[in-house]
């Protein structure tokens, strides 16, 4: 349980992060992942807002991302209270305030599941999105909508649906929608400046 | 006149039954907690507390190998359950799923009475308004996800609280629901036996039911590729004790064999082999009945030192039958036998000293010589006389010594090596004095490398906490040692927040004590306020009160609570945790704090610790420091009481042999062996324990006997074939005795073998270079 929700949490923020290379003309799957795989990392700043039923108001927080290729990716919440997540190759950790939590993929298969949609985005990996995920691609080269559908039974108790928004190689949002109906919805803006 | 002669072997004979009786009824050990401390510091108590009777005593770490993740991990959950319903053991866990729901369901339960954050101010108004408000904002974090389902509940995040101060990062990696190793390739188990570290027959039956079960299971599930690995205090106690008792026996029965053909092929006769054996049973015997009547128990190796018995005390009978045959036997007793006595009463001196030990294990080799001993020579000297048959003779070795005497007269010709020989072992112990001395108790370990190797390598799978730093804690009852712990705990969060102290266990996190639930237990408002109050902290927060009906039963649920028992933790791996470091004992309770360095490279400063402890009873204890300090403690006790046994040997010399010459004759043979022994054994990479200090003890007992004989003013023994061929029999016998104990595995009985064996023919040649010629 715990985990489910960084990992989704990643999984937009990696995406988003994914598309800084030019598209080309023929826009279709093949396309966004090649040049997804030519993403060499970069920064960028969030906004995410969490709807959740039992609240009135979404929780929004907000930070900043770095990823470096193929499989580093710092998430640095600033709002409402510093908190940083990072992802290196096998492991998660979680840092807030004096207390860490680090976790193993290989022990939580499922959260590995989730790591390797991120990586396969990241990566711009076919194959290993489509391990668990079914694609779908709409939209045209400026403003395009990458679903990904799991079709692995046990990530779809917990996620219905991910919806990645981008114009050309620009990710602008990703939404997570989960199984009980709650939802994350996360806007990035890169930030070529640093 | 009959009677007369009767009377020693009568009094022999009742005092063997006596010996016999004792000694079938001692109780035997063989754990190494011999060689710890008698009269320990607290500190050190703790120590042999832990390593006797303590939780670490009691684990034992389960790996499985080969077949399948998948297979691995059924066996290991067929294990658990098998061995949870044997009843030999406390506690079974495997990290399953199933154990891990029970712990969260006994915390999510009982939150309200365990969490440190619970206080009358958490339920003002204020109080409820922060503490939601932090929970609303923790929903931001990936982290917090995990409350959301929990939020009807738990507003407050009681739960996060206790999670939080749980430190997860030290946990065993998990594969297929249950622990493994970190690379994948075993599950692990961890188990805690019922008996005692110290009950290690119980612990042998331990661990042959985990073998058994585990085959048979392996067989039923088709998976004989399957491998069991066991490891533990227990494991190493179990294999010690059986390595010993086999080396023990074979070993004696290895020398007692050698001896016997050696007297055979001597003496050409049965019944004398079997009478010069008399003295030797007879002094073992007294030696164990001495030892069961001082110590309560006779430890193994002190039997096993039997064998280095047999070295000795067969020389008594070897002069004795060599010496006095075809003479008259009185004028044996009044040539030899005050040379022996001497000899005897050396030995005995020398291991008077090891009576004074802190070890019980040394003291007990030290009672055990000198009853031995004594005995042994009594026997020869008072009763074998008697038995003696009429007409007994042994073949004349006479020949023997002849045959040897010119190669010995021509030794003395090489005495100038002696001081070259004994200024080249001072140099060479002078330029290897720093790893003179092994630095630590594992040099006495008789635990194979392979074994321990074993054990860290499970240990580091499950991420066993390092237990290097421990504050301790006495106190009367448990209430009372709890509360000391949570008191205690309050200046070690200081330190925490401070970041001197990277954490700290304490049994008070799961097991608070009853004043402190009773507290938190009182501090919760009763229904119809906590609605009242929550009504009003929720104003500006998105989150409505009519949600949070659940939160309001479960407050009310916790006020009727009953407090948290030790009883209620059963089942769960949280009874691990608390019993482990709350532990009942004969005087009362001891709480241990295990305490973590601060993160990163900075070391834990014991300073800081004691000085924050300070005005406390706790006591702060470095246990790896301590365990060192300990073993060097009785190094340099065990150096002393063998410079002041030597001391007295040199003391007790001066007065029977009255000129400074004769002493400096007897003296010099045995000081040189011992100088070259040592040097001899640095040369070769040996570092010293404290058993190589009895070995060389053993050289100045057994050497002086020697020396003693070259030094008789009215006859050189090489120019006497029969004392010298009766002083080489001797020296034969000790040699094959010491020296089938230098083969031995078990280091202490090897230490002693290596080192005697080469004296004591260093001893003889040395003492044969320095005789005196008489004027011819």
């Amino acid at each position: 349980m715990t985990l489910h929700r960084p990992a989704r949490t990643l999984t937009f923020a990696l995406t988003l992060l994914l598309a800084t290379s030019p598209a080309l003309a023929a826009w279709d799957i093949a396309q966004l992942m090649t040049e997804l795989a030519r993403n060499q990392g970069g920064r960028a700043l969030f906004t995410e807002k969490k709807y959740i039923a039992l609240l009135d108001k979404p929780v929004i927080s907000s930070g900043e991302m770095r990823y470096v290729a193929p499989d580093y990716l710092e998430k640095r919440t600033l709002k409402p209270r510093a908190e940083t997540m990072i992802l290196d190759r096998d492991q998660i950790s979680l840092e807030r305030g004096k207390q860490k939590f680090t976790l193993r993929l290989r022990e939580q298969p499922e959260v590995l599941a989730f790591v390797a949609s991120i990586r396969g985005t990241l990566s711009g990996d076919r194959a290993a999105l489509e391990q668990n995920y079914a694609l779908f691609l709409s939209g045209n080269r400026d403003n395009w909508t990458l679903n990904l559908s799991p079709s692995n039974p046990r990530i779809a108790e917990l996620v219905t649906r991910i919806t990645i928004g981008g114009s050309r190689q620009q990710v602008r949002s990703v939404e997570y929608l989960q199984a009980d109906g709650d939802r994350a919805v996360m806007s990035i803006e890169p930030d070529d400046a640093r | 006149m009959m009677r007369l002669p009767a009377r020693p072997v009568l009094l022999w004979l009742l005092g063997l039954a006596l010996c016999a009786g004792i000694a079938l009824r001692a109780h035997y050990t063989a754990d190494m907690s011999a060689f710890l401390p008698r009269s320990p510091t607290p500190a050190q108590q703790l120590l042999v507390d832990q390593l006797t009777e303590g939780v670490l005593s009691r684990l034992l770490l389960v790996g499985i190998e080969g077949a399948s993740p998948e297979a691995r991990a059924d066996l290991s959950r067929q294990l658990a359950k098998r061995l949870e319903e044997g009843g030999l053991f406390l506690s079974v866990r495997n990290g399953d799923a199933a154990t891990l729901a029970r712990d969260r369901e006994l915390l999510f339960t009982h939150r309200y009475l365990l969490s440190p954050a619970v206080s009358p101010g958490r339920f003002t108004t204020e109080g409820l308004h922060d503490a939601v408000e932090a929970s609303i904002d923790l929903l931001a974090s990936p982290a917090g996800m995990v409350l959301k389902g929990l939020l009807r509940h738990d507003p407050t995040g009681e739960m996060m609280e206790l999670i939080g101060s749980l430190d997860t990062s030290g946990s065993p990696a998990s594969q297929h629901g249950v622990w493994a190793s970190r690379d994948g390739r075993r599950a692990i188990l961890m188990l805690q036996t019922r008996a005692s570290g110290s009950d290690t027959d119980a612990q042998a039956a331990a661990i042959t039911r985990i073998r058994d079960d585990f085959s048979a299971l392996a067989r039923q599930a088709g998976h004989p590729e399957a491998r069991l690995l066991v490891s533990g205090a227990a494991v190493f106690a179990v294999n010690s004790r059986s390595a010993i008792e086999s080396e023990a026996v074979r070993l004696t029965t290895l020398s007692t064999a050698a001896v016997i053909s050696l007297l055979l092929l001597v003496y050409r006769s049965f019944t004398a082999v079997l009478l010069g054996l008399l003295p030797v049973a007879s002094g073992a015997l007294a030696g164990i009945a001495a030892v069961a009547l001082g110590f309560g128990g006779v430890h193994g190796l002190t039997i096993g030192f039997g064998t280095t018995l047999i070295g000795e005390a067969v020389d008594y009978t070897i002069y004795y039958f060599v010496q006095s045959d075809g003479k008259d036997e009185g004028s044996w007793m009044e040539r030899f036998w005050p040379t022996i006595r001497l000899g005897v009463l050396t030995s005995i001196f020398g291991f008077a000293s090891l009576l004074f030990s802190g070890f019980p294990g040394l003291a007990q080799l030290g009672l055990y010589s000198i009853a031995g001993l004594i005995t042994a020579a009594t026997v020869t000297r008072f009763v074998l006389p008697h038995l003696r048959p009429a007409g007994f003779r042994i073949r004349d070795i006479a020949p023997v010594g002849r045959a040897l005497s010119h190669f010995w007269n021509q030794l003395s010709r090489g005495r100038l090596v002696i001081p070259v020989l004994a200024i080249a072992a001072v140099v060479i112990l002078v330029t290897h004095r720093d790893h003179l001395w092994s630095a630590s108790l594992s040099g006495l370990s008789p635990v194979s490398a392979a074994d321990q190797a074993l054990d860290q390598s499970l240990r580091a799978d499950l991420g066993a906490p390092d237990l290097r730093y421990l504050v301790v804690l006495k106190a009367a009852d448990r209430e009372a040692a709890l509360r000391t712990a949570e008191a205690v705990g309050q200046r070690l969060d200081a330190l925490v927040k401070e970041g001197a102290l990277g954490g700290f266990e304490t049994p008070a996190r799961f097991l608070p004590s009853i004043a402190t639930q009773t507290a938190r237990q009182q501090s919760l408002p009763e229904r119809s306020e906590l609605a009242r109050r929550l009504e009003a902290a929720l104003v500006g927060l998105p989150l409505r009160a009519s949600k949070l009906d659940a939160f309001l039963d479960d407050v009310e649920a916790a006020r009727r609570q009953p407090l948290l028992t030790p009883e209620a933790l059963k089942h769960t791996t949280l009874a691990l945790a608390v019993d482990s470091l709350l532990l009942e004992r004969p005087q009362g309770w001891t709480v241990l704090l295990p305490l973590r360095a601060p993160a990163g490279d900075t070391p834990l400063d014991p300073a800081r610790i004691q000085a924050a402890l300070a005005g406390s009873d706790a006591l702060f204890v470095d246990i790896f420091g301590e365990s060192n300090r300990l073993y060097q403690t009785y190094l340099d006790e065990a150096i002393l009481l063998s410079l002041a046994g030597i001391l007295a040997i040199v003391v007790l010399m001066a007065v029977a042999l009255r000129q400074p010459a004769r002493l400096l004759r007897v003296m010099i043979p045995v000081v040189a062996a011992e100088l070259l022994v040592m040097a001899g054994l640095a040369l070769g990479g040996q570092a010293l324990t404290l058993l190589h200090l009895v070995g060389m003890l053993l050289i100045v007992a057994v050497g002086t006997n020697y020396a003693l004989f070259f030094d008789r003013a009215d006859s050189n023994p090489g120019d006497d074939p029969r004392t010298l061929a009766s002083l080489l029999l001797a020296n034969l016998a000790t040699v094959i005795g010491f020296g089938a104990l230098a083969f031995s595995p078990v280091p202490v009985l090897k230490a002693i073998g290596i080192t005697v064996g080469p004296g004591a023919v260093l001893t003889l040649m040395l003492s044969a270079m320095l005789v005196r010629r008489p004027p011819r």
